[in-house]
């Protein structure tokens, strides 16, 4: 019979993992997303990896600081609906919004930085905060934070690594870009689902 | 200075000059945002290369004592393309190369102005430095990337008599400019009866993708390839495509502005094929599947 802390722990690990995983798919389809409109040069790139990076630390602060605020799993799930859902707009709106900036924006450099902006910015800042929230649910005591926060950062990053590998070699060459975008909105759901499931166990065990 | 020893001076010299100009020589070599790029001499021709380890690909070459002489059959090919809109007045082309063909053309056809459109600055100036391009009052190049290019000339209402594609290092597949999304643009960029030529891929799985993908814009295609080359070039028109009779009378009225390029469009006729050989059940490539980099390894 695991512990209560054993189920909390291997939940919040694995949903970090997921995470990572969807982080990095997404960062990579969205090249594919601008391609159309801003073209595949080197400046796209530069622009999504720049919008990933600003969205990500400052999900970073806000995630740190909202773990204050009575940390729980059913909280921590609410991240995960809530990239779903932000991340929606871009399957539905992304080329009407991608055609909105073009039209405004000349040089293809500024255009597709800001159109990363809007489509990925929100949903991978949200993404974002899951990190330093799941720290906060793992750490019992002080002085094992940095071990804690070392086995954290190995799972949610080889997600990440797993997230790249896959979506390039392989889901690209099955599925459409929207179809691994859906795909990838209904995992967040279903970790919300998890991390909501898990709560309600582990509150009635004590 | 004995005339034994002449002869053999003169025999070195001979020998030197003839050893020089048989070996790969680089001329230029740059590394710019998106390639390597080198430029090599060997034997009267001069290359540009998009060069991988691997596997060097002359993208481009040009014989230094005959500038006139099409060295590349793919290029031969492409103005094969002109049989089907002999008279072009307006005309795009997304990859430069070395500038060759655009320079042909504009020549051939005083009337015709081109937009020349190049995603990677190095490639031009290597076009101006090495292989005699000039940016001619015909000729507008525009560095930028083709589907943004096409993107902002359909904005602006442009039309096109003559499209070429020849975007392709054969290295790196830009997948973007290989979609039905990008295809439409280009044909809503054509006037009636423009053409779009293109340079494309043969021997993998592409093939049959990327030609399901310009028979779905385009529906009845020109499929060129000849005998002893790895290329195919397909030739499309928003009008029906002309019979054998009207690319022969064509080939016959390009045959004098032709010839000085030592280019005999005739012999293309026979292999203009209308009928698909590839199989028309593949995937179509669009901007939501566009593989076409792994689909080029199978």
């Amino acid at each position: 019979m695991p512990t209560k802390r054993r189920i909390i722990n291997w939940t919040v690990l694995t949903l970090a993992f997921t995470s990572g995983f969807i982080i990095m798919s997404i960062e990579l389809l969205g090249g594919r997303v601008l391609a159309p409109y801003f073209g595949s040069s080197i400046y796209v790139w530069g622009s999504i990896i720049t919008v990933f990076m600003i969205a990500l630390s400052f999900g970073y602060l806000i995630g740190g600081r909202l773990s204050l605020l009575a940390p729980r799993l059913s909280k921590y799930g609410l991240f995960f609906v809530a990239a779903a859902i932000t991340a929606v707009p871009t399957i539905l709106f992304g080329d009407a919004l991608m055609d909105w900036v073009f039209l405004r924006f000349e040089d293809p450099r500024y255009g597709s930085l800001l159109a990363a902006m809007l489509l990925f910015f929100v949903p991978t800042a949200i993404l974002g905060m899951i990190a330093p929230y799941s720290v906060r649910l793992l750490v019992e005591e002080t002085h094992h934070s940095g071990r804690v926060a070392g086995g954290l950062y190995f799972i949610s990053t080889l997600g990440s690594a797993l997230g790249t590998l896959l979506t390039s070699f392989y889901f690209v060459l099955l599925f459409e870009i929207n179809e691994i975008l859906v795909t990838m909105a209904i995992a967040l759901v279903c970790c919300f689902l998890i991390a909501l499931i898990v709560d309600r166990e582990v509150e009635a065990k004590v | 200075m004995t005339s034994q020893h002449m002869k053999l001076f003169f025999a070195i010299i001979l020998l030197l000059v003839s050893t020089g100009s048989y070996s790969d020589t680089v001329v230029h070599r740059e590394k710019s945002l998106y390639r390597n790029i080198v430029v090599t001499e060997k034997a009267g021709k001069r290359c540009l290369v998009f060069s991988v380890k691997r596997q060097q690909r002359n993208q481009t070459c040009v014989d230094t004592n005959d500038p006139k002489h099409i060295v590349f059959a793919y290029v031969r090919m492409i103005f094969a393309g002109l049989l089907v809109n002999p008279q072009p007045t307006r005309g795009l082309m997304i990859g430069m190369g070395g500038g060759t063909i655009s320079s042909v053309l504009t020549s051939i056809y005083p009337n015709l102005t081109m937009d020349l459109v190049e995603v990677d600055p190095a490639v031009v100036k290597v076009a101006t430095d090495y292989f005699g391009f000039r940016n001619t009052h015909q000729i507008d190049v525009h560095v930028t990337d083709g589907r943004v290019f096409a993107r902002r000339a359909l904005r602006r209402n442009e039309q096109y008599d003559l499209i070429i594609l020849d975007a392709f290092t054969g290295e790196y597949i830009p997948e973007h400019l290989m979609t039905v999304e990008f295809l439409d643009n280009i044909k809503s960029l054509l006037t009636p009866g423009g053409i779009v030529i293109a340079n494309t891929f043969t021997g993998s799985s592409l093939y049959h993708h990327e030609s399901a993908t310009y028979a779905a814009v385009f529906g009845p295609l020109f499929n060129l390839k000849m005998p002893g080359t790895g290329n195919r070039v397909i030739v499309a028109s928003t009008l029906d495509l002309p019979d054998s009779e009207t690319l022969m009378a064509n080939a016959m009225m390009l045959k004098p502005d032709f010839e000085r390029y030592k280019i005999d469009l005739r012999k293309y006729v026979p292999n203009m094929n209308r009928d698909p050989d590839w199989k028309t059940d593949k995937r179509v490539l669009t901007d939501q599947y566009a593989p076409a980099n792994l689909l080029r390894n199978r």
